[in-house]
């Protein structure tokens, strides 16, 4: 097996390795394993004329040897063929050193982490001032907004989301009314489940769930649009052709989230509810009627107005940084998954501090 | 075939990504009619200096005078009117997506100009065949079409608002030998017919040796060589002997070397 690639004859004053067989890409390793029993404290002779097949594999495992074996002691090469020494020729010349690691310490990389939190803070507020902008100029000339595009985001991103939001909000009014009855039971305050469920969806969990959800499901999906047109380079056509990327692709998205999210919170409200009513039933007996009686007398306006509220709030916080992370994406498809993520995580993340906020706001207020 | 007059002026251009300089002092005009190259090896900074020309990004210091106005203390409303009088081929095409063929080269007109539906789609189907494309490309999506396609289609929109000035960044590149012959051609039949101003980015050597008048050579960031092919190989500058004094285009264009 080994006689195939390479022989080793010692005596008194060298040694003679002869190359044979196949020096390619499938035979390197082995040839390799031999190559290293070679012993090296006599001169070497070296006879290449053997070899029947070289490819830069070979070569490459030749070069290295040859340079070890030349480090300790005399090497003689015989027997290679022209086209065989311009291979070697080719690859010593463009051999590149080693290329150089690059180590970051901790330090570093913290510092480097934080300046780019800065520098996102810093990049957003240019955003948010470049929207404004654009916004006002919007306002005052109301034929440049673009209907269109509105329309066919509030399609996909408001009607389209209705089922999903539907869903989820009528789970967790079933959730939060079987949680809330074994408590409940126990005082004997059973209608009270009607309150308990009433005032914490309408206010807090109808217009946190439908964010939630739509933070998902649109506010990536901006950030992968935008951030995929940045890749093919359509925004810099636009850019080009004088179209505003703003006014074109960021706007309608804004108004189309404005306008849905608030009647998307409004469905929300209906089916937390109604999944709390069937869990009444269910558990504590509440039949239906006297569900909705209990809900006229406890559920004010103002929780419902309240929580409304939120909803263009929330809808604009989603919508810009959807939009604000798909113009970061640079122009490879890795940042566009990064940038979607972080989409989706920033936004999460700023639709309960904008709930809490606005919580702490209504607390102070007394309302 | 020149005029004389100067479309496009650079002086002193300066730009710098972090503490990367790209450009440092570049200086080169462009002459009204003329198809002018732009070369130079990769990170030479060819694209950011035609993205510097069209307004995509600003230079760090110098000044970059296009169709007479200063881009440094250009208003809004006089760079919108600028856009609309230029236009750009992009090295993938970047046709609109969501678009058709038609649509994209139909959305300048329809955003800019009160011009009817029917002379719009009029317009379409003239710059359709005007780049030599069939009819019914027009219908397509841009994921539908071929490299070659797409250039094309690209290039039908580039025309669309009547440009007298066109950028085209590595307009031959990935397409085959003899449709990148025929892009060629078809630059030079609407430089004379339309009578504009080409600007391109490109490796091509046949484009180089066939249809651009004057060129510009970037690297060691400035401009080391500028105009017409017989100066530009008078240069002694390593890149200039690389690229064209090199053993394959002594062979290849032994006739336009003498």
């Amino acid at each position: 097996m080994n006689r195939e690639y390479l022989s080793i004859r010692e005596n008194q004053q060298q040694t003679v390795l002869e190359a044979s067989g196949e020096w390619t890409l499938a035979s390197v390793q082995k040839i390799e394993k031999l190559l290293r029993c070679v012993p090296v404290h006599k001169k070497i002779i070296w006879d290449l004329s053997g070899v029947e097949d070289f490819d830069s594999a070979g070569v490459l495992l030749f070069i290295e040897y040859f340079e070890r074996f030349k480090k300790r002691t005399d090497v003689e090469l015989t027997g290679y063929t022209q086209s065989q020494k311009e291979m070697y020729d080719l690859l010593t010349e463009h051999m590149v050193e080693s290329v150089p690691l690059r180590k970051t310490g901790f330090l570093e990389e913290l510092g480097e982490s934080t300046m780019e939190v800065v520098r996102d803070v810093k990049d957003f507020i240019t955003f948010l001032g470049h929207l404004f902008s654009t916004l006002f100029n919007t306002i005052f000339n109301p034929k440049n907004i673009r209907l269109k595009e509105m329309v066919y985001h509030i399609h996909h991103s408001g009607f389209n989301a209705l089922m999903i939001i539907g869903l989820t909000s009528f789970l967790v009014g079933m959730v939060i009314a079987y949680q809330g009855a074994v408590q409940l039971a126990k005082f004997g305050a059973d209608i009270f489940i009607v309150d308990t469920v009433g005032i914490s969806i309408v206010r807090e969990l109808g217009p946190m769930i439908t964010a939630i959800v739509i933070a998902g499901r649109s506010g990536s999906a901006y950030t992968a649009e935008i951030g995929a047109m940045k890749i093919t380079e359509e925004i810099a056509a636009m850019r080009t052709m004088g179209f505003d990327p703003y006014s074109f692709l960021v706007l309608p998205r804004i108004f189309a989230l404005m306008i849905s999210l608030p009647l998307l919170i409004f469905f929300s409200d209906m089916m937390g509810i109604f999944g709390g009513m069937v869990a009444s039933q269910m558990q504590l007996n509440i039949s239906m009627a006297q569900f909705v009686d209990r809900l006229y007398e406890v559920l004010e306006l103002k929780h419902y107005v309240l929580g409304m509220i939120k909803g263009p709030v929330f809808a604009f916080v989603i919508a810009a940084v959807g939009c604000f992370r798909g113009f970061q994406v640079s122009d490879n498809t890795e940042s566009l998954g990064l940038h979607t993520t972080a989409s989706v995580v920033n936004s999460i993340f700023l639709v309960i501090a904008f709930d809490a906020l606005f919580s702490v706001i209504y607390t102070e207020l007394n309302l | 075939m020149n005029s004389g007059k100067i479309v496009i002026e650079a002086k002193g251009i300066v730009t710098r990504f972090g503490e990367r300089t790209v450009h440092d002092g570049v200086s080169l005009h462009i002459e009204e009619n003329e198809i002018y190259g732009i070369l130079g090896e990769s990170g030479s900074g060819k694209s950011v200096l035609m993205k510097e020309m069209i307004m995509l990004l600003e230079p760090n210091a110098g000044e970059m005078m296009v169709l007479g106005r200063d881009l440094g203390s250009i208003s809004y409303k006089e760079a919108q009117q600028l856009r609309r009088e230029w236009g750009v081929l992009f090295q993938f095409g970047a046709l609109y997506s969501s678009m058709t063929i038609a649509e994209n080269i139909e959305v300048q007109l329809k955003e800019y100009t009160n011009i009817s539906k029917e002379m719009r789609d009029k317009l379409v189907r003239s710059k359709i065949a005007l780049v030599g494309l069939d009819a019914h490309v027009g219908g397509l999506y841009p994921s539908e079409l071929s490299g070659g396609m797409i250039k094309r289609a690209a290039l039908a929109r580039a025309l669309a608002m009547e440009p007298k000035l066109l950028f085209l960044d590595e307009p031959t590149s990935g397409l085959d030998p003899v449709g990148a012959r025929n892009f060629d051609a078809l630059i030079v039949e609407l430089r004379k017919m339309l009578g504009i101003t080409v600007v391109m980015i490109t490796h091509d050597l046949d484009s180089i040796f066939s249809i651009v008048d004057r060129m510009a050579i970037l690297a060691d960031k400035r401009v080391v060589a500028e105009g017409p092919l017989e100066n530009v190989l008078q240069s002694q500058h390593p890149f200039v002997e690389a690229f064209f004094k090199n053993d394959y285009t002594k062979e290849k264009y032994h006739g336009y070397l003498q």
